[in-house]
């Protein structure tokens, strides 16, 4: 009896969080300072990674877990389906959240190997429509400085970066492109973009 | 020849292309809606691609790497004296693009840049200047076309030169004419910048290896990421560090997934 109150219990608050997930809360205001505190930890803990001395396999996996714990993964996930999104299937959305989650982790924490030996920098916020742009200065070994600017938002029911730009370059964009890309290769068949999504990256 | 009337001919054949490039770089205007990527041309830019494509696998990418040796190591300094000399030797051309853009503070800079590392930098092989606090400022005649209000025009893949705009191209022409070193530097002297020029692009392609890797050899499509990467960034560098975060070119996922 108790068993299955838990069992319930979870269930439900598993579908709870798969219908967050697809369908974020309304905003609540997020403040500049919100916005300013979700980057400074992610540089620190990006800074923390490269500053551990790991072996580079493990700074990866590391990256990857940063990149899936700061960032709307399902906006960002949905987005790059582009309309093909609005015929999926709940079921089919969700294994592509999932499968997306380590793509990009994958793809992205592989960039930040780039960093390896130098450092990210705060610098300034910017306030863009109802949401927040983040902007960091990137020192690595041997190079110019960059940017890399960070657009935050709240509407996924906590602050989280919903798109990344290195040096002008719009995170958001470039996935749809090359989404819908992959999907072209396919004949437009989600499932198979799913199981091939899941070790590309 | 004299020395001035091979000049004086450099001169007016330099302002006919202008001209004539100015026309050029004219006849392309993306519709207002066309969204971030205008290419009229795209299936001879596809075309042109899979040639650069072909000459990064067999070449480009082998010659880098080799070049490169470990990939995790600081560049070597033969390598940062092979760039540091080609990059010298475009500082004169740079402060005069940032002079026709009425950049006075930048032009001084490149300017001081050239003087101080072509003498005390030995040739320019060693950056004095930047050490000074004088960083390096990349700019080129495709930038002050920008700055006079020359539309960007259709996207571009030239073969070997790589991702373009037709506003680019056009100062890539203007750029080749009006390089101040040019009218003093002797063949071999040019011969030898060039090389430098050439040498530096191969020590480049090595250093962001992984990066073009990923765009030219793991994209489902090369040819249109490298386009939009381009474009992209292109546009960002020529709007400036300082420039507000457009709302026109902000991509909003929850109004188009959510539409709230």
């Amino acid at each position: 009896m108790a068993n299955d109150l838990t069992r319930r219990g979870t269930l439900a608050a598993l579908a709870g969080g798969a219908a967050l997930a697809l369908a974020p809360r309304a905003a609540q205001a997020l403040t500049e300072a919100q916005a300013r505190d979700l980057v400074q930890s992610l540089v620190d803990d990006i800074n923390a990674v490269i500053a551990s001395g790991k072996p580079e396999a493990a700074m990866y996996r590391d990256f990857e877990r940063i990149f899936a714990t700061y960032a709307d993964v399902p906006t960002v996930a949905l987005y790059t389906l582009g309309v093909d999104g609005r015929a999926a299937t709940d079921a089919q959305k969700r294994a592509y959240i999932d499968a997306f989650r380590g793509y990009i982790a994958r793809k992205y924490g592989a960039r930040f190997r780039d960093f390896i030996g130098g450092r990210l920098e705060m610098e300034g916020v910017r306030r863009i429509k109802s949401y927040y742009q983040v902007r960091t200065t990137a020192y690595l070994r041997g190079e110019d400085p960059f940017f890399v600017d960070f657009q935050v938002s709240d509407r996924s029911g906590e602050p989280r970066f919903f798109n990344m730009f290195i040096e002008g370059v719009n995170m958001l964009l470039t996935e749809r492109e090359e989404i819908g890309a992959m999907l072209d290769r396919r004949g437009r068949d989600l499932d198979r973009l799913i199981a091939d999504l899941r070790t590309m990256g | 020849m004299t020395r001035d009337a091979r000049h004086e001919r450099r001169s007016v054949a330099a302002a006919t292309l202008v001209a004539a490039l100015l026309a050029l770089a004219g006849c392309s205007v993306a519709p207002e809606d066309a969204g971030p990527v205008h290419d009229p041309y795209e299936a001879q830019n596809r075309a042109v691609h899979d040639f650069n494509r072909g000459v990064d696998r067999a070449v480009l990418r082998p010659v880098s790497r080799s070049f490169r040796g470990d990939p995790e190591a600081e560049p070597s300094d033969l390598a940062v004296v092979v760039v540091n000399f080609g990059e010298n030797l475009g500082a004169p051309q740079q402060a005069v693009n940032r002079l026709l853009q009425g950049d006075l503070r930048r032009a001084g800079r490149n300017a001081l840049r050239f003087t101080l590392n072509t003498t005390l930098g030995f040739g320019g092989l060693f950056d004095v200047a930047g050490d000074m606090g004088l960083a390096p400022d990349d700019t080129d005649f495709g930038e002050t076309l920008y700055v006079w209000g020359v539309p960007e025009g259709a996207y571009q893949e030239l073969p070997l030169l790589g991702p373009s705009t037709e506003r680019r191209t056009a100062g890539r022409v203007v750029d080749i004419f009006t390089d101040p070193l040019g009218s003093v530097l002797s063949t071999e002297q040019r011969r030898a910048a060039a090389a430098a020029r050439l040498a530096g692009r191969v020590i480049e392609r090595g250093r962001y290896g992984g990066a073009v890797d990923s765009v030219l050899y793991d994209s489902a499509d090369s040819y249109a990421q490298t386009r939009l990467i381009y474009l992209q960034n292109r546009r960002f560098e020529l709007a400036g560090e300082d420039a507000a975060p457009s709302e026109a070119d902000f991509t909003d996922p929850y109004e188009d997934l959510y539409g709230e």
